[in-house]
């Protein structure tokens, strides 16, 4: 009983994150505030040394904010995000800027987000010369060498970025990411700019990195086959909340959320011959600006019952690790 | 089970080779077809050559004065004839070439300096984006020419007031494009990545926004370096420009209004290359904008 | 029965700063009434040019055409300009990837569908607007006679491209061209829009085309699949034949590559090696073949033709039995496993 309440380093999760919410006031011309859109509302979960979290959702569910307010890229409303027990969300900027090289991230256009202007070698050193690592030579050779493990060559240093096709920026990212030897990744819809066949490369190599830097990913996606192949665990998010939560196969062999079930089923699957099922959901998503009160998947819910309408349902565990905010499941 | 592309090292090292070359012909290809820029540039480069050499081409003294000479129509001897005094106006206008080039450089690079700061800084931060954009707002609101008098009346006619007060009128219009041209930029996925890796804003800008920018600041400060050559020798002809006896191309056509019915060459030669001037830097400008911001083009 | 659309060796020509670029080269397909035909391909293959030289909306002062178009018969390439527009929108029709670029947002979308019914029908102001009301009826769209009113801009993703669904069969085309018409929006949405073709397809008997680079899309809605690759078709085939057996190795390739939801996720993904090359430098012999793990000496050398085999499906590649034996003997192997 002791050893359970003494966690050590290890068994305590790498990444905590409880109660994040993220509201952005709406304000009026004269800068009155009318209004919060809540982006991102109670979400909580953990992640483990080496494991990947998907966190998957439709357009506007928040998840992409998420991610961003772990990297209080935008400061979140309230929660905390424990990392190996210290809250993220506390630190001064100050110490916060020297904790950002444990935790980076990849984003998802190619094309932007490398700055066009310089050569690729120095975007790979940027990180390493903002944190004052290494001197210049140690840089260069760090870069080349990260070129080399993203796939790349080492003499492509001196290259321009448009010189390089998606998936090849893609890498650059990667590389530019792993330069101040994070723990975490954030992937932001990492694949999703990418070629079908160029996706399963680039996940290939995120597979591989992850063995070899003991690295953790938050992976936020929309394309529900590719989380299924690279995530431990899934988040499933719905209008700034978590719905469902549980491990990969546990979520795709008895998914229980209603919204988790329209999900999986309109997945286009490549086999004319599967047949199946599809609850093909009515209406759109609703705006985060006015969310429908109670359960707020209640408009489009199939099983919908009086009781959603006016409750707002408890994200609670209902099996080992498997976790689902809906008044059905009891 | 191998993620990484395949590639032949060496065809790469000689693409990369012949690409290079390749990208520096198609830009020579594109400056060469564009033969409004072509037309500007040289007439730019000689205007400037002219400047850099004008005690060479100058036949005379521009401010030697000759009384048995004065008014005189143009011939072998004054090739632009004289003025009231008896100067020679081709060397008195290949003077003024030289003082509205100095004035119009000068300009374009100091109110270039600053406007690139102003603009980069309100892009960046709001709260100075407030400010300094209701100042410049404040200073856009009178004609620029208003200005420049007012400012050279408090300093008094001198070619470094002149200098000072053009880069003052000038300063907001280009802190105005450099602002929007940083708004763009800040809005790329790569300056947040910068901001996730713990970048300062000061490297923000500087390293990464300001590069980006710099295209639009050089078509810009064509577009300045144009307008200021006009204000100047509207200033030089209201009396409030670079001072007399020291030759510009404004001041000459004030002198010669007076006597415009008898002698023209004292108004028609410095006002063509006023004209020359201008246009030459507005075609430059427009075929710069077009090799270096391709989204302009229809 | 006679085709609808006919393609014969369509060749597309861009000239281009660095000389001619060949997007399209030597396509041929058909498509019939009531079919619909996926074209699938990565970036750069020539899946979308091909569509918009059907229409020939393309830059016409640098694009050069070949070959014949052949629409019921009659050659779209030799119509005149003033012809061309008869039968856009009206006898053929076509949906763009981003609904809120190809809506004009001045103009109410009743106001937009009434007037692409009255450019090509000879009907009054009333009639027309009586039918955009039925048009967004017949897309799904809840109480249309509010909607018709509304801008462009008030609409979500999926209400948009409803909208220009409706736009797109107001005048009942015959074909229909569908340029990744569910790219840009959410899965649950996604599935909502491609019932909403399959439906329309069946009740007005259209031929559609769906170009998309999703092969899960293609295998739920279309009957017949062209892969295309570097602006060739590569392989034809009808959907259950392609997806179960396909012939050539990059359709093998894209198959493998995607993960699948049934299968096993600690294996890696399939990958085909290296990148697309620029259309400026085409490979030699098939195009395929520096990115191909079967290319042998003559792949490299000479390209191969697209052949026809006796069950219809279409095939460019030299070795396309050897690998068909190889899948075959793979098929029984893993059958005695279970």
């Amino acid at each position: 009983m002791q050893s359970l309440l003494q966690k050590t380093n290890d068994e305590r999760p790498l990444l905590e994150v409880k109660g994040l919410k993220k509201h952005f006031p709406i304000t009026s011309a004269l800068g009155k505030v009318q209004g919060y859109v809540q982006a991102v509302n109670n979400v909580e979960f953990t992640l483990n040394k080496r494991e990947t979290l998907g966190l998957v959702g439709e357009s506007g569910c928040g998840k992409s904010t998420t991610g961003r307010t772990i990297l209080r890229l935008i400061e979140p409303t309230s929660g905390q995000a424990l990392y190996k027990g210290k809250d993220l969300f506390q630190l001064k900027q100050k110490d916060f800027q020297k904790m950002r090289s444990k935790l980076q991230m990849v984003f998802q256009d190619p094309h932007s987000s490398i700055n066009p202007k310089q050569r690729i070698g120095r975007a790979i050193e940027e990180p390493m010369k903002i944190h004052k690592l290494y001197d210049s030579k140690e840089r260069s050779e760090r870069a080349m060498e990260l070129l080399n493990k993203v796939g790349l060559r080492g003499d492509q240093y001196y290259r321009y970025p448009h010189e390089f096709s998606g998936g090849q920026r893609q890498r650059i990212g990667i590389a530019r990411a792993l330069a101040l030897n994070p723990e975490i990744l954030i992937c932001d819809e990492p694949v999703s700019a990418l070629d079908v066949s160029i996706q399963s490369q680039v996940i290939n190599l995120m597979e591989e990195l992850q063995e070899q830097f003991n690295l953790s990913y938050i992976f936020i996606a929309h394309d529900l086959s590719v989380v299924r192949h690279i995530s431990d665990q899934i988040g499933v998010m719905y209008l700034g909340e978590l719905v469902e939560k549980a491990p990969t196969d546990e979520l795709f062999s008895h998914p229980l959320h209603p919204y988790t079930k329209a999900l999986l089923s309109s997945i286009p699957v490549a086999n004319p011959e599967f047949k199946r099922e599809k609850i093909v959901l009515k209406g759109d998503i609703p705006s985060p600006l006015n969310p429908p009160a109670g359960c707020k998947f209640h408009t489009r819910c199939p099983y919908a019952i009086k009781r959603c309408k006016n409750e707002e349902p408890v994200f609670k565990e209902v099996a080992k690790n498997h976790s689902v905010a809906c008044h059905l499941i009891d | 089970m191998d993620a990484k592309p395949i590639y032949s090292s060496e065809k790469i090292v000689l693409n990369q080779h012949q690409y290079n070359k390749e990208q520096r012909f198609l830009l020579f290809k594109r400056i060469l077809s564009n033969r409004l820029m072509m037309f500007g540039s040289i007439i730019l480069i000689l205007l400037t050559m002219v400047a850099f050499l004008a005690p060479i081409i100058a036949t005379q003294d521009p401010l030697a004065i000759n009384a048995t000479a004065r008014l005189q129509a143009p011939s072998s001897e004054h090739y632009f004839g004289t003025d009231n005094l008896g100067r020679d106006l081709f060397s008195r206008v290949i003077y003024g070439t030289q003082a509205s080039m100095v004035v119009g450089i000068s300009v374009a690079l100091i109110s270039g300096f600053f406007g690139m700061v102003i603009g980069l800084y309100s892009a960046y931060n709001r709260y100075l984006d407030h400010m300094l954009m209701r100042i410049c707002d404040g200073l856009m609101a009178f004609p620029a020419i208003l200005l420049a008098i007012a400012i050279m009346a408090a300093l008094g006619p001198k070619t470094v007031n002149v200098i000072a007060a053009l880069s003052f009128v000038m300063i907001p219009t280009v802190a105005r494009v450099i602002r929007s041209a940083a708004l763009v930029v800040k809005e790329q996925t790569y300056i947040e990545a910068l901001k996730s890796q713990g970048a300062s804003g000061i490297r923000i800008i500087w390293v990464h926004i300001a590069p980006n920018t710099i295209s639009q600041l050089i078509i810009q400060l064509t577009y300045v370096f144009a307008i200021s050559i006009i204000i100047e020798a509207s200033l030089s002809f209201l009396g409030v420009g670079i001072p007399a006896p020291d030759p510009s191309w404004g001041n000459i056509i004030y002198e010669g209004k007076a006597v415009i019915y008898n002698a023209w060459w004292m108004t028609v030669f410095p006002g063509m290359f006023i004209i020359l001037a201008v246009l030459a830097l507005n075609l430059f400008g427009d075929g710069l904008r077009d090799l270096l911001d391709p989204h302009s083009k229809k | 029965m006679e085709p609808l659309l006919k393609l014969n060796q369509l060749k597309t020509i861009f000239s281009t700063e660095k000389g001619m670029v060949t997007a399209v080269d030597d396509v041929s397909f058909e498509v019939y009434a009531g079919e619909m035909v996926g074209l699938v391909g990565e970036s750069g293959c020539g899946k979308s040019v091909t569509s918009e030289s059907i229409l020939q909306l393309l830059n016409e002062k640098t694009t050069n055409y070949e070959g014949e178009i052949l629409y019921k018969g009659m050659n779209l390439l030799s119509l005149s300009e003033e012809q061309m527009r008869e039968i856009r929108g009206n006898e053929i029709s076509m949906i763009f990837q981003d609904p809120m670029s190809s809506l004009n947002p001045v103009y109410t979308i009743g106001n937009q569908i009434a007037e692409a019914i009255m450019i090509h029908q000879k009907v009054g102001k009333k009639e027309a607007n009586l039918r955009a009301i039925e048009m967004l009826r017949l897309t799904g769209i809840p109480s249309p006679e509010k909607r018709v009113h509304e801008y462009p801009h008030e609409l979500s993703g999926g209400m948009r491209q409803r909208v220009m669904i409706a736009l797109a069969l107001s005048c009942k085309p015959q074909l229909l061209i569908a340029d990744e018409p569910t790219t840009a929006l959410d899965v649950t949405i996604q599935s909502q829009i491609l019932e909403l073709i399959q439906e329309l397809r069946e009740e007005l008997d259209m031929g559609v085309i769906l170009i998309t680079h999703d092969l899960g899309v293609v295998a739920e809605v279309c009957t017949r699949v062209i892969v295309m690759y570097l602006g060739q078709i590569i392989e034809e085939a009808d959907v259950k034949t392609l997806f179960k057996s396909p012939l050539h190795p990059y359709t093998k390739g894209l198959l493998k590559s995607i993960p699948h939801l049934d299968g096993d996720r600690t294996q890696k993904l399939n990958v085909i090696k290296g990148v697309v090359p620029s259309l400026q430098d085409v490979p030699s012999g098939c195009r395929f073949a520096p990115r191909c793990d079967f290319a042998t000496e003559q792949c490299r050398e000479n390209p191969p033709e697209l052949l026809e085999l006796v069950n219809g499906q279409k095939v460019r590649c030299w070795n396309y039995e050897h690998i068909l034996r190889e899948a075959k003997d793979h098929a029984v192997t893993t059958s005695e496993n279970k």
